[in-house]
């Protein structure tokens, strides 16, 4: 089970105001770059935001770029999903990749500040703030693999190959 | 031949069917082989990263692999300085291929050398659909990706839903390819091809150039689509073997019976030169309802519009006159081989001679690192693809998109023109 507070953004919130180009310097230097997360789109967040939170956003999240720095620095920030309308799908990839779940549901009942509690397992979100409940939809099988495992480091480690 | 009764395959599906080794169709979780796999300096270091930490040593035999450094190059600062010399000396160890400074942009380079039609391209940068113009399934996607790629040669794929685009008609004067993916982006929306592939079909299709289907393919993550596909026919055949590289040809469409989720006509008669407004690629108008907004850049380059033909026709609409005052013409070939022949046919010094900036081949400042930042409240017209808020490197500042000639006829004015004017 995972808790913690809702930080909600728009829809089409780009690549670009999630990690900015203009910092493109910091990619080898995370731990900076990570201090810069969602700077376009909220520029307060990353001072507020705390281990365990989520982004809840509109439609067509993370649009843009392939730059996997832009879930990078969302997970570095201490966010633990992401729950979106929609989601692009370079960044869809690049989120489960690196473990990140991303989870898609109608987000317009999720108000900036709720407090959430996520059960991954059984697919369910419940708004503790609005005492209302939402479910998410299914990813493919091997989306889910990768995402149990922590990665697609982890689990091509463990498997070695792409399983079908 | 196509059996009376099966249905038949779109060219996504034929495509990861052969590359999957099995029968690829819509929905399918595919494991397929990849050709070519390539990044570049701002995704390339994180990618060199992960397969390390992946336990890789060297590429996977079966592919090409290439490192581009375009995106900032020559180096703007000494951060991104070490970020080259890394790539340098992964290269080195590995013997990947290096397209280093002032080669160009990559996917310029992979149109102009490496792609070819039926290949499965991975590259790390979204804009890897530009050699879908050429019949390959290329794909944009994260370095964690890459690097699992670039190590087993292969990669997972769903089978894409398939939304034809059918092209009739001629482009009117002063109307081009970037203004029909202008236009189908402003029509679909930023998402309205997520998760899909754009097939572009129909009879205009053999009338198109591999110039103008490379800028349509390009833009087609700018619909959210996984892919942009063209079929290959004589005209890609012809443009590879201008390449010397006639043998890399095979002919590809899509069956007749084949199922799209979607149809789509255009009949490129009726359209008319078209911008994207500040701040996304979907918030379209024709450059005529713009007239009077003032611009304070104008852009010519990147892998969707820095090729030798839109060179030529912005350097035929600045032909001896000058740039307005108040505006910078800023060009950027897409690679060595255009700035060549750019610099041959003459072009290179009409836009000089009307007061363009010809900046090195690569990215230009088309992401904001370097050579053309723009100011706070200062607008741009470019020929780029993407004009998301701080995209050029401030975020209080406004891009718009359009064509070769739309820029060129902006640059004359300082403020957005219909190019039909100058043409
Ligand atoms: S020219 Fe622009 S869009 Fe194209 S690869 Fe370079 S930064 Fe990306």
């Amino acid at each position: 089970m995972l808790t913690g507070c809702a930080f909600k953004f728009g829809s089409s919130i780009s690549t670009d105001q999630i990690i900015p180009g203009r910092f493109a310097y910091l990619r080898s230097n995370l731990p900076e770059l990570a201090k810069h997360a969602m700077e376009d789109a909220g520029p307060t967040f990353v001072t507020r935001v705390k281990e365990g939170d989520f982004i809840v956003a509109g439609s067509n999240f993370g649009l843009g770029s392939s730059r996997e720095h832009a879930p990078l620095v969302i997970k570095m920030a201490g966010v633990r999903a992401i729950l979106a309308k929609s989601v692009a799908r370079i960044f869809f990839r690049n989120a489960i990749n690196l473990g990140l779940p991303v989870l898609l549901c109608d987000t317009d009942s999720i108000d900036d500040g709720d407090e959430l509690e996520i059960d991954l397992q059984a697919g369910t979100i419940r708004d503790v703030t609005n005492s209302s409940r939402l479910t998410f939809s299914k990813i493919p099988e091997i989306m889910l693999h990768i995402l149990n495992e922590g990665g697609l480091l982890p689990y091509l480690e463990k498997y070695g190959d792409f399983r079908l | 031949m196509e059996l009376g009764l099966t249905v038949g395959r779109t060219l996504a599906e034929k495509i990861l069917s052969a590359r999957s080794g099995g029968e690829a169709r819509v929905g399918d979780i595919v494991i397929a082989e990849v050709a070519l796999v390539f990044v570049q300096d701002t995704t390339g270091p994180l990618t060199v990263r992960q397969f390390q930490a992946a336990g890789f040593e060297r590429p996977a035999a079966s592919i090409k692999a290439v490192l581009f450094l375009d995106h900032a190059a020559p180096s703007p600062n000494r951060e991104l300085a070490d970020d080259h010399s890394f790539l340098r000396g992964f290269a080195r160890q590995t013997g990947c291929f290096l397209s280093d400074v002032g080669d160009g942009v990559c996917h310029q380079i992979v149109a102009e050398s490496l792609a070819r039609p039926g290949d499965l391209i991975l590259g790390t940068d979204s804009h890897t659909v530009t050699a879908g113009g050429l019949g390959a399934f290329a794909c944009g996607m994260g370095s964690t990706d890459g690097a699992v790629a670039l190590g087993l040669g292969k990669t997972w794929l769903r089978v894409p839903e398939s939304i034809r685009v059918v092209l009739s008609g001629r482009f009117s004067p002063g109307v081009y390819a970037k203004d029909l993916i202008i236009y189908l982006i402003g029509r679909i929306g930023a998402d309205g091809a997520t998760y899909k592939a754009l097939e572009f079909g129909g009879d205009a299709v053999s009338t198109m150039s591999v110039p103008e289907r490379l800028t349509v393919a390009n833009m087609a993550v700018e619909a959210g689509a996984k892919v942009g596909l063209f079929p290959a026919d004589e005209t890609t055949r012809d443009y590879l073997t201008a390449q010397g590289r006639g043998s890399d040809y095979q002919s590809l469409s899509p069956d007749k019976s084949a199922i799209y989720e979607e149809t789509i006509k255009i009949n490129l008669a009726e359209l008319e030169p078209m911008v994207s407004r500040p701040h996304t690629v979907d918030n379209t108008a024709p450059a005529r309802e713009l007239r009077g907004t003032e611009i304070q850049q104008v852009v010519i380059g990147t892998c969707t519009n820095g090729r030798l033909d839109d060179l030529a026709v912005a350097a035929k609409i600045v032909e001896g006159k000058r740039c307005c005052s108040r505006t910078r013409l800023v060009v950027a070939p897409a690679s060595r081989g255009v700035l060549l022949a750019a610099v041959e046919a003459g072009y290179i010094r009409t836009l000089l001679e009307a007061g363009a900036v010809i900046l090195p081949p690569g990215c230009g400042p088309c992401l904001g690192l370097h050579q053309g930042v723009l100011g706070a409240g200062e607008s741009c017209l470019s020929t780029a693809n993407r004009n998301f808020r701080g995209r050029m490197g401030n975020p209080e500042a406004f891009i718009y998109l359009g064509s070769p000639a739309t820029a060129a006829a902006t640059a004359l004015k300082g403020e957005i023109a219909d190019p039909r004017e100058f043409v």
